[in-house]
């Protein structure tokens, strides 16, 4: 990757990512209240990881973000989802039921299990696409 | 009626999509899909899918752009030529023109009475609608009605559908994506270079920092 020389590229791609990141996030834990959710938030998040290992090179980009830390999030977003559902069939209803995550009020309960569903649904979206760059651009390395 | 921004914008995905046929340059044609999904999100936006929007621009003019450059950059720049062939050419135009015939078919753009609006959507609608309401009034109120059915109770009534209602749904989404990630790393990763993490590029690092 030329990338060292483009100075211009690489200070607003700099000043971006940040952003980016944060309107993932904004996405992420806004959506239930807004457009978005988990697989519009890990998109997001994951065009500003790979937006970031185009510019600096994977190497870099291997430092920021472990290409091993990004496979365990496929699965840990996946067992989150489920996880989910587990806990409520064991407080007695059926799975991905979230009334009873919270023993006082339906309500909160349905909140909670969204807002943990869509969490899980966010971190594998994210780790999926940013793995999927690291086996296609790290076959181009050598 | 169309709104004259629909027309516009029809009108360069249309534009777009002849251009990314013909051009013979794969790395210009990767550059026009990442437009192309752009135009794409424009008209989403318009039509008040703003999910679908953020999702067809950041994966379609994002991140798969970035992946067709990749993909490039391991295989051709330019397409491989061949002689002009005259059967593809028609079968692609009968196919097209059965798919066009098939949407005359299909309802009106924003048609109440299409038949996807007329079964679950409204009675979902009508549930959280409820629920809603009868939060603004009485707070401590659970979300209980009379039919027996439950609400869940948040405002963005798409979050509702997809996390609550159709939890099971969502769920197998997310695991089509963990196993479609998975035959990817399969297929296409080089075998894990067990060299420790050389220090890579001293000058590199030093003119991030």
């Amino acid at each position: 990757m030329r990338m060292r020389e483009k100075i211009i590229l690489r200070v607003v791609s700099k000043a971006f990512i940040p952003f980016i990141f944060l309107f993932a996030l904004y996405i992420q834990f806004h959506g239930d209240f807004g457009p978005g959710g988990g697989f519009q938030a890990g998109v997001v998040f994951a065009a500003g990881i790979i937006l970031y290992g185009v510019i600096f090179g994977l190497d870099t980009m291997r430092l920021a973000v472990p290409e091993r830390l990004m496979e365990y999030g496929i699965v840990l977003g996946l067992i989150l989802y489920g996880g989910v559902g587990i806990v409520s069939l064991i407080s007695g209803a059926n799975f991905l039921d979230y009334d009873v995550l919270n023993a006082h009020d339906p309500t909160h309960g349905q909140h909670l299990g969204i807002l943990l569903v869509e969490l899980g649904v966010g971190i594998t979206v994210t780790c999926a696409m940013t793995t999927i760059f690291y086996a296609l651009a790290g076959r181009g390395e050598k | 009626m169309p709104l004259p921004i629909e027309i516009v914008l029809f009108i360069f995905l249309l534009t777009t999509a002849v251009v990314i046929a013909r051009l013979e340059d794969l790395f210009a044609a990767a550059m026009l899909t990442g437009i192309f999904s752009l135009l794409s999100a424009g008209l989403f936006t318009i039509m008040d899918a703003v999910d679908v929007a953020f999702t067809e621009a950041a994966v379609g003019a994002g991140v798969a752009t970035v992946f067709i450059l990749c993909t490039l950059s391991l295989t051709a720049k330019r397409e491989y030529q061949q002689p002009t062939r005259i059967l593809p050419f028609i079968v692609v135009g009968i196919t097209g023109a059965a798919l066009i015939y098939g949407t005359l078919d299909m309802p009106a753009y924003g048609d109440p009475d299409a038949v996807p609006h007329g079964h679950l959507s409204a009675k979902f609608i009508e549930i959280e609608e409820k629920a809603f309401l009868s939060q603004d009034k009485h707070a401590a109120e659970p979300a209980q009605h009379g039919s027996g059915e439950k609400a869940v109770g948040l405002p963005n009534i798409v979050t509702s559908i997809l996390a609550s209602y159709r939890g099971y749904d969502t769920f197998g989404e997310t695991a089509v994506i963990f196993t479609a990630t998975i035959g990817v790393m399969l297929l296409l990763r080089t075998r894990r270079r067990e060299k420790k993490v050389s220090p890579p590029n001293r000058d590199q690092m030093e003119t991030t920092s």
